[in-house]
């Protein structure tokens, strides 16, 4: 499938997302703060975060390892390591009911029967010693009523809805017995278990060979129709991204810096880090007579948190710094092509401040 | 392969190694300078080298070794271990005497290490920097350095001597005249101290184990995942946690079972606890070799039996251990 066919696709199913957005948001998520101590300082990992989430939506959450994608799902999960971690502020609706403010105990219930979580490591995110029917079934019994045997047929069903051949016999095998795709599979059977609202997949397919990954991505989207779960897709999958979400927001040490409708992402990404993201797939379409491409890289690494300075974090690594990033934090605002994104090449400030310079040219 | 076929093939293996030690404690034995008739002619305020040469043939010694080492194989195989010249009673009857008190003894100090030093260890890595921690690392650190019959003599002083709760040493109290409940509450009694002492060193060694362990698993995706699924937290220690954590600690405790014999030398001695213990030191004493064979044969068979047993434990526990 063509970049081009793809972002069709995506732009269909985004207008018929946005025609049943009617701002009864399942999950919204403003102004989250998280800080961890370390033994000498403070370290901000979420800065101001903010998204919304309606029914059967994807939002993609793009961005290079330690941005502080995994701590925002662990953040509406309620599993912030704590100590050192800590959520200073800001607020998490899941629907109306604000989450931050619950007991350990209720956010128990929560966890796994309205918001589920998959985890990037199928090989070992399943308990060695208890058989994968089991651990569905546990799943299910911690969030409903039901007999034992009730939940072993459920959990027989769930491995028949991740298309696992041989359910019956499949539900009594250890995870060791099967493979990295299948028990991913598993991971989602668990996770669908109790028909969460919201299903959070973090790098669901980061260990998987690529074939694997295509399946995986596709049953999400199967499942999804199907059950009109949100998925929060967190994955630094560009191509995923592509297939997948409706929504993107990209992250950067700690902050949002790019958010909006997918196919805006992908066809008129503003922040340089984005477009850097963006550059780095490899493009396959090449053929003899067209000339191939070198592959872009963003120059540098992520900073590290302890040490920002106080102007834009990316600045190290950016083509088109200017004296103000290195002075001020930009903020998300809605830009020139009408979605969110913190740079200072789109605002006023750097009309006024660095004229030369033209916006979208890098 | 089936869980029983592994466990059929271990007592093979286990027949073959209990074999190998009864050879090689013949060996040792028979290498070792002087012999029996030395010892009776000792006791008989000495002989002549006709008197030596009788004995020795009453006894098979003026056999060629090979003859004497097939005579002993075949005895222990109808569970004949000798006689006993020191105290005048086959050795089989003498340590089917002595050997309850002593797995006795054994079990109740191992089963009360294991379990205690379970609960200390999982507690103790709940939070892992907390106080409780803390002093479970100190109380492992006391258990490691302290001799075993220093230990038993500072509980004598404190529980016999200052507070006397319990009796010095013994294994009952022959006077006592009553039901065997009370007999049996009477030999608890008489256990408590020595059991304490046994104990108090594989605590230490388990505790400091089933801390690490757990301190390990809870770091692993798996428990993650059962946070994630809204497992309670009492759950994701013991039931998710714990029968993963338990694989190594398992595994010390089997490989221990022969420490805690030897162990329970010093304690029996300490304790005057009338176990196998106490018989091996006066036997070796007095070159009661039947005796000391009949002893070590005796232990080299319960450490075998507890190595099986481990390792059936370990299949059951995780299921990604198959043929061995």
């Amino acid at each position: 499938m063509g970049e081009t066919d793809k972002l069709t696709q995506s732009s269909q199913k985004t207008e018929a997302n946005t025609a049943k957005v009617d701002h009864n948001f399942i999950l919204s998520i403003a102004n989250l703060v998280v800080e961890f101590k370390t033994r000498t300082d403070t370290v901000r990992v979420l800065d101001h975060v903010s998204f919304d989430i309606s029914k059967g939506e994807t939002l993609g959450i793009v961005g290079e390892s330690g941005c502080g994608k995994s701590m925002t799902a662990l953040s509406i999960m309620g599993l912030i390591p704590s100590p050192p971690g800590r959520l200073v502020s800001g607020s998490i609706k899941l629907g109306e009911k604000e989450i931050t403010s619950l007991s350990a105990e209720q956010m128990r219930h929560i966890r796994g029967s309205e918001i589920s979580m998959i985890f990037q490591e199928p090989m070992s995110s399943l308990n060695p010693v208890f058989t994968v029917g089991e651990q569905i079934a546990e799943a299910v019994r911690l969030h409903e009523k039901v007999s034992s045997k009730a939940a072993m047929s459920r959990a027989i069903e769930m491995l028949k809805a991740v298309d696992i051949p041989e359910p019956e016999v499949r539900a009594k095998a250890y995870p060791h017995e099967l493979s990295g795709g299948m028990r991913q599979r598993v991971m989602i059977a668990i996770g669908l278990a109790c028909r969460p609202r919201i299903l959070i997949a973090d790098e669901p397919t980061t260990a998987l060979d690529a074939t694997v990954q295509a399946q995986i991505f596709d049953l999400l989207g199967d499942l999804q129709r199907e059950t009109d779960t949100a998925i929060v897709l967190i994955t630094h999958d560009m191509g995923a991204i592509a297939e997948l979400a409706d929504n993107v927001a990209v992250m950067y040490a700690g902050r949002i810096v790019e958010q909006g409708p997918v196919e805006v992402i992908l066809s008129n990404p503003q922040h340089p880090y984005t477009q850097g993201l963006i550059e780095c797939v490899p493009h396959l379409e090449a053929s003899p007579s067209t000339e191939r491409k070198p592959l872009i890289e963003i120059p540098g690494v992520v900073p590290s948190l302890s040490d920002l300075g106080a102007g834009c974090a990316f600045a190290p690594r950016c083509a088109n710094c200017f004296g103000h990033c290195l002075t001020n934090k930009p903020s998300l605002e809605r830009g020139t092509s009408g979605h969110l994104v913190a740079c200072h090449l789109y605002t006023e400030d750097h009309v006024n401040v660095h004229p030369t310079a033209s916006p979208g040219t890098v | 392969m089936s869980f029983w076929r592994v466990t059929a093939k271990r007592i093979g293996y286990g027949f073959l190694l209990l074999m190998s030690v009864l050879v090689l404690n013949f060996v040792l034995m028979s290498l070792a300078p002087g012999d029996i008739a030395d010892t009776i002619a000792g006791e008989m305020g000495g002989a002549d080298e006709q008197m030596l040469a009788e004995i020795r043939e009453t006894y098979g010694l003026d056999q060629p070794f090979h003859v004497q080492l097939w005579r002993y194989l075949s005895r222990v195989f109808v569970l004949d271990l000798g006689f006993s010249y020191f105290y005048n009673t086959p050795v089989t009857t003498l340590i089917l005497e002595k050997l309850p008190a002593t797995l006795l003894l054994v079990f109740s100090a191992q089963i009360v290490a294991i379990i205690s030093g379970v609960v200390l260890g999982v507690m103790a890595a709940k939070k892992p920097n907390g106080l409780f921690s803390l002093s479970v690392t100190l109380i492992a650190l006391f258990g490691f350095a302290a001799p075993v019959f220093w230990t038993g003599i500072l509980l004598i002083i404190l529980f016999v001597s200052i507070f006397p709760l319990f009796p010095i040493g013994g294994i009952m109290d022959v006077t006592l005249a009553g039901s065997w409940w009370e007999h049996t509450l009477d030999v608890l009694h008489h256990l408590m101290l020595p059991m304490i002492t046994l104990a108090s060193i594989f605590v230490a060694l388990y505790s400091r184990l089933a801390r690490a362990s757990m301190l390990e698993v809870l770091g692993a995706d798996y428990i993650r995942t059962a946070r994630a699924k809204g497992v309670p937290e009492r759950s994701v220690m013991y039931r998710h946690a714990l029968r993963n954590a338990l694989a190594p600690v398992v595994t010390v405790a089997g490989l221990q079972f022969s420490a805690v014999i030897s162990g329970a030398v010093v304690v029996e001695t300490v304790f005057s606890w009338p176990g196998l213990g106490s018989l091996a030191l006066h036997s070796i004493l007095a070159r009661d070799t039947p005796t000391i064979m009949g002893i070590l044969f005796c232990s080299a068979l319960v450490v075998v039996v507890f190595n099986i047993l481990t390792d059936m434990t370990l299949r059951l526990l995780d299921p990604r251990i198959k043929s061995g």
